[in-house]
């Protein structure tokens, strides 16, 4: 079976401000099979999202390979859906706008763009909010309009970065069912970010474990054995749930505990330089 | 406060003004005019000033040639600001190179090319428009840079991702962001396409409403300096009511802009 996403080694390095490298990612190897969920979770700052960015072509790797459906990733990857962490819909088009755009620039007729468009906007629930600009939309809207941004232009991949981060617990929840309930109609590949244990155990096929930066590694790989269709307020009462949870915990606390160390270290020694 | 309030206030503000401007230019106060005509006038011989060009319809030639000036110079210096703007702020070599210039330019007040400007284009509209040229052009410039390079880092990598080329994250993305800051100075970039065309006129034409109030002032006519002045405020303020409009239009999309004003 093609691997939809493969990375092999990849390491991320940045350059900082006193041109030191500092690398982000170290060879981290990921797969994910067509048509499945993964989900990485590390503690905040480990470069979750600079593996999803390098997923998406947008950064580099410094060594190693990213493999998309067996092809090498030479630019952006044109196969991939991405839905940021920051809102990304374009302020100065009105929802439907935003939504057909994707279509648009690939060449299709306009009309036919807006009405795909605007079928996409009732699945996520926003029928009647096409004319409406970003800014008149809740956060939870916004998301919505975002995924049906990207999955107009069915992508076989989708990345997501924290996408619902922001959001507050009952809206996550209520968009994490609304995600599963899209994803199940035409399974793609998955790969979906979260700093939140709970979220990435109820939506994903499989939790990946990132280690804290820098340098941050892949150190655990969970398979998820709860049965599909799941229902995001319900499979969180599971016994199998909770068992994995006690499992995946007893191994990122340590990870957490160690970034949360390395952050407020940073920051006492930055306060002293400064 | 209601609105029906306020606008007897703001009227009462006026009327008050004017009242003690009267007095104090008609009425001898302890056997002394405080406001001596000659350099305060009053303001019935104001307003009949006013009424008399409005009434002979002298005045519309000079406000259609101020009018024109200014819109011509607003165009001019905002196709010149965008397309420069946008030059800079795609090349940022060729921005870093001409930086120093662009700075002495703006620094320089724009008054003292008005001489300049007489000398090369002569006396007609054109001196004046360049004038107002010089004002606008930075204005709009500075901000369609800003715009062009202030477009945050995820919304022109959801672009991309989305499948946009160069020119079509141009048409998408900077253009749209870059028009939003360049309206957003929509009212100083016309209020000093205005300023370029009245100043320049009071420094040598043959019309404009500067040239009517350096007129009344080279004979000591104050009140026609006065009636100059108002019509002036009154001309600008009726431009800026229809560069509201305009902007509201336009902006709907902001929110700042769309809430702000009201």
């Amino acid at each position: 079976m093609p691997m939809a996403v493969a990375l092999e080694e990849a390491t991320v390095a940045f350059r900082v401000a006193d041109a030191r490298l500092y690398t982000a990612v170290e060879k981290a190897s990921l797969a994910v099979a067509h048509g499945e969920f993964v989900a990485i979770v590390g503690p905040t700052g480990c470069g979750k999202s600079t593996l999803l960015n390098v997923a998406a072509g947008l950064l580099k790797p410094a060594s190693g390979t990213v493999r998309i459906f067996e092809q090498p990733l030479a630019g952006l990857n044109p196969q991939a859906g991405y839905l940021f962490q920051a809102d990304a819909l374009f302020p100065w088009k009105t929802a439907l706008d935003n939504v057909a755009i994707g279509l648009e620039i690939a060449g299709a007729p306009r009309a036919h763009a807006l009405e795909r468009a605007q079928g996409w906007l009732t699945a996520v629930g926003l029928g009647a909010f096409a004319g409406r600009y970003p800014h008149m939309l809740s956060g939870g809207q916004r998301k919505r309009v975002g995924l049906a941004q990207v999955l107009i232009r069915d992508p076989k991949i989708l990345l997501m970065d924290e996408p619902f981060g922001p959001l507050d617990a009952q809206t996550r929840q209520i968009m994490g069912n609304l995600l599963l309930q899209l994803w199940t109609t035409d399974r793609k590949a998955v790969l979906f970010v979260t700093h939140d244990l709970e979220e990435a155990i109820a939506l994903a096929d499989r939790v990946v474990i990132m280690s804290a930066g820098p340098g941050a590694r892949i150190i655990g790989d969970w398979r998820v054995p709860l049965a599909r269709p799941r229902d995001i307020f319900e499979v969180r009462l599971d016994k199998d749930f909770h068992a994995l949870h006690r499992e995946i915990w007893a191994v990122l606390k340590d990870e957490v505990m160690k970034g949360y160390a390395q952050s407020t270290q940073a920051q006492s020694s930055q306060a002293e330089a400064g | 406060m209601s609105r029906v309030t306020l606008l007897a206030l703001q009227l009462l503000v006026a009327i008050v003004a004017l009242a003690l401007w009267q007095f104090f230019a008609t009425v001898p106060v302890f056997g002394k005019v405080l406001l001596p005509p000659f350099f305060f006038s009053n303001p019935v011989d104001v307003g009949s000033q006013i009424v008399k060009w409005f009434a002979s319809g002298v005045i519309w030639k000079h406000l259609l040639i101020t009018l024109w000036e200014s819109m011509l110079a607003f165009a001019i210096g905002s196709l010149g600001g965008v397309l420069v703007g946008f030059w800079f702020a795609r090349q940022p070599r060729v921005a870093a190179v001409f930086d120093p210039y662009v700075k002495m330019a703006n620094a320089l007040p724009r008054v003292v090319l008005a001489p300049i400007f007489t000398l090369w284009l002569g006396l007609g509209i054109w001196s004046k428009v360049a004038l107002g040229v010089t004002l606008v052009f930075f204005i709009v410039f500075f901000n369609v840079y800003q715009g062009v390079k202030e477009v945050s880092q995820t919304v022109r990598d959801n672009g991309r991702m989305l499948g946009m080329n160069e020119r079509q994250l141009m048409r998408h993305v900077y253009w749209p962001s870059a028009l939003s800051w360049m309206f957003s100075s929509l009212h100083t970039s016309v209020g000093f396409a205005v300023v370029g065309a009245v100043v320049g006129e009071y420094l040598g034409s043959a019309a404009g409403l500067g040239y009517l109030i350096q007129q009344a002032e080279g004979i000591f006519d104050v009140a026609g300096v006065f009636a100059g002045m108002f019509v002036l405020s009154a001309f600008v303020i009726l431009i800026d009511i229809g560069v509201t409009m305009v902007e509201r239009r336009l902006l709907v999309w902001r929110p700042a802009a769309a809430d702000h004003r009201d």
